[in-house]
């Protein structure tokens, strides 16, 4: 307290006087967990056996945390918790809506799947290379972001995820993957320092780097500032972390290259958080410019789904053939944002959380298809179906469910976005949503005719092995979530569509930071 | 003097881009690393420039003088250099593994992880 004793200084002006709520811990709980496991495991890393042991149960207490927030969240409305006392926008303010929390709910249970594929998969020396603190970092990256309520926040969580998932794509310091990371991170890095640019314009203009001042000032009437060329530079960035059609050919040149647990992770998680932030800053702060940019995301998205789609078509590896498939997906949500409507971006929102586990379910399922076939080429694999029954069955699941064919996840949020763009008179937008669907279902039919059904070829001499519980588990819990959202979607799309009206509505968002901040009111 | 600011960010970002659209990757790292103080000049721009004051209280007083600097851009410019300053040394070391790796610094020859000749997919049953 640095100001002079003589004068009577009412500090509840600036600073806030109540102690925070038990309950508003939770807003930053997640983050604090998984860096300080992080840490933890950092100190055992010369016991690589207890690491496993230490991230596990964590992990399990994350997503239950994550649940209690979300749970909060959907019944008393937004939270919002700001650092160091400051009131808002001053303080650095962490801002929970239904969209962040569910977001980040999904990011902890894709992560917990992802681990327990790893207890079979990293061996010793990538444990001893830290494997579990990366993944931990990485999380600490992906949740900070999902719940941050700050723009240069939201930046620096990018740049902490960005740094975890090069060290994870390099485990291993092969040839391939040291050719893919350069790619990657080359790319990410630019798209990130695209991002800090616009963090630059948008405090120049308003300010402020709190989400909820800038969403207020940008709705204020009677602006002047070129707050267009803002949106077209955060949609630069963004469209460049999510993987939209220009500029995404970073991703099948890296994503193949690590080993599949980080595959599955960077598929799941990565290029999801470039379309939550892409949502975040074009839809709640800048309205209107997202409106005005409408026909470039159209055109953006609907290049990404085909050229997406078209480009799996082509492939031979099955996990590049995936991180095709992933662009595409891109290109779905986009599409939602390109839209526009509440039902729009409640479609995207389903989507994105959708290919969250999906995704991630993938993947794993083409480290276990190797595993029994013995390569990743859709040249040699074969006689899958033959080898292991239940595991074509759950291959079928899966493939279904990215196909987009009822009854399972694909299906609802693809309906509510051709519905959406019907109803915004977009025809356009629907067709090639349905296309996309189409030439999908081709992509996983070829690959379930020649990987699964086609005859193993007598010359192939790699001894399968039989899948191991630590990959049979999460595959299994994964398709049952796919199957899951496919069956009771009703709970699911409610959710959505709050989440979306808050983001079209934020006054309870807004309200949530600058009343109740901190819990002073 | 925002006038001059902004004029030397515009060159810093015309160096950076003319430098990253090279093929070799150690002129893509150096156009990173002057990317990365383009965007710190930036943000230093986008609080305005003054030659006045430090941003201390003065003793006596409780608020700042009105023609005081404004402290925030230098935080924030502060954060985003350790992190460029970070970022651009693991990038260094992976440009140096990857030319002792890959025999090239050449972007156009690094085909490890999408070969050019690549067997077509299978065409029939």
């Amino acid at each position: 307290m640095a100001a002079p004793t003589s004068i009577a200084v009412d500090f509840s002006a600036a600073l806030v006087s109540v102690p925070v709520q038990a309950g508003h811990w939770l807003v930053i709980l997640p983050v604090a967990l998984c860096i300080g496991l992080g840490a933890i495991l950092m100190m055992f890393r010369d016991r690589t056996a207890m690491h496993g042991w230490i991230a596990i149960p964590g992990l399990v207490l994350l997503v239950l945390i994550d649940a209690a927030l979300l749970y909060r969240v959907a019944n008393e409305g937004p939270v919002t918790m700001v650092m160091g006392r400051w009131l808002p926008p001053f303080g650095i303010a962490f801002s929970v809506d239904l969209l962040g929390a569910v977001m980040a709910l999904a990011a902890a249970v894709v992560v917990l799947a992802a681990s327990l594929y790893a207890l079979g998969e990293i061996t010793v020396s990538g444990r001893r290379y830290g494997f579990f603190p990366f993944l931990m970092l990485l999380l600490a990256g992906v949740s900070g972001a999902f719940l941050t309520g700050d723009v240069f926040n939201l930046y620096v969580w990018f740049e902490v995820l960005l740094i975890s998932s090069f060290g994870l794509l390099i485990l291993g310091s092969e040839r391939e993957q040291i050719d893919g990371a350069l790619k990657y991170a080359v790319l990410n890095l630019i798209a990130t320092t695209l991002f800090l640019v616009s963090v630059g314009y948008v405090y120049a203009i308003f300010g402020t780097l709190n989400m909820a001042d800038i969403a207020m000032k940008a709705r204020a009437p009677g602006n002047e500032a070129p707050l267009m060329t803002l949106a077209g530079l955060f949609l630069l960035a963004f469209g460049m972390k999510a993987a939209a059609f220009p500029v995404n050919f970073w991703l099948p040149a890296s994503y193949h290259t690590p080993r599949i647990t980080v595959s599955a992770l960077f598929a799941g998680l990565l290029t999801k958080v470039g379309i939550y932030a892409l949502i975040r800053v074009l839809v709640m702060l800048l309205p209107v410019e997202r409106a005005g940019l409408g026909p470039v995301t159209t055109v953006i998205a609907i290049a990404t789904m085909l050229t997406g789609v078209l480009g799996a078509l082509g492939e031979s590896d099955i996990r590049r053939l995936f991180g095709y498939v992933v662009i595409s997906g891109i290109g779905t949500m986009l599409a939602g944002v390109a839209i526009g409507s509440a039902s729009g971006l409640s479609g995207a929102i389903f989507y994105a959380l959708h290919s969250m586990v999906l995704m991630t379910a993938l993947y794993l399922l083409a480290g276990q298809a190797a595993r029994l076939g013995g390569s990743f080429s859709l040249a040699t694999l074969g006689g899958l179906y033959r080898q292991s029954g239940w595991f074509a069955g759950l291959s079928l699941v899966l493939f279904f469910a990215a196909c987009g064919l009822p009854p399972f996840s694909g299906f609802w949020p693809k309906v509510v976005l051709v519905k959406a763009a019907l109803d915004a008179g977009a025809w356009w937008i629907a067709a090639a949503i349905l296309l996309t669907g189409f030439l999908t279902t081709i992509v996983f039919g070829r690959v379930f005719l020649l990987a699964y059904w086609r005859p193993r070829s007598a010359q192939d001499a790699a001894v399968p092995q039989p899948i191991a519980w630590q990959a049979g588990l999460p595959l299994v819990a994964l398709a049952a979530l796919v199957i899951g959202f496919g069956l009771f979607p009703e709970r699911l799309l409610h959710l959505t569509q709050l989440a979306a009206g808050g983001l079209e509505d934020p006054s309870a968002y807004l309200h949530s930071v600058f009343a109740g901040a901190g819990g002073a009111q | 003097m925002e006038v001059v600011f902004a004029m030397l960010v515009g060159l810093f970002f015309a160096a950076a881009i003319y430098l990253m659209l090279s093929k070799f990757s150690i002129r893509i790292m150096l156009g990173i690393a002057i990317l990365g103080n383009a965007v710190n000049l930036l943000l230093f721009t986008a609080g305005r420039v003054t030659r006045e004051v430090p941003p201390i209280i003065p003793s006596g007083a409780d608020t700042l003088n009105a023609d005081a600097a404004n402290p925030l851009p230098q935080a924030l410019i502060l954060t985003a250099i350790v992190i460029s300053f970070s970022f651009l040394a693991f990038l260094l070391v992976l440009t140096y593994r990857a030319y002792q790796d890959l025999k090239t610094d050449n972007t156009g020859e690094m085909r490890v992880a999408e070969p050019k000749k690549r067997p077509l997919p299978p065409l029939g049953y």
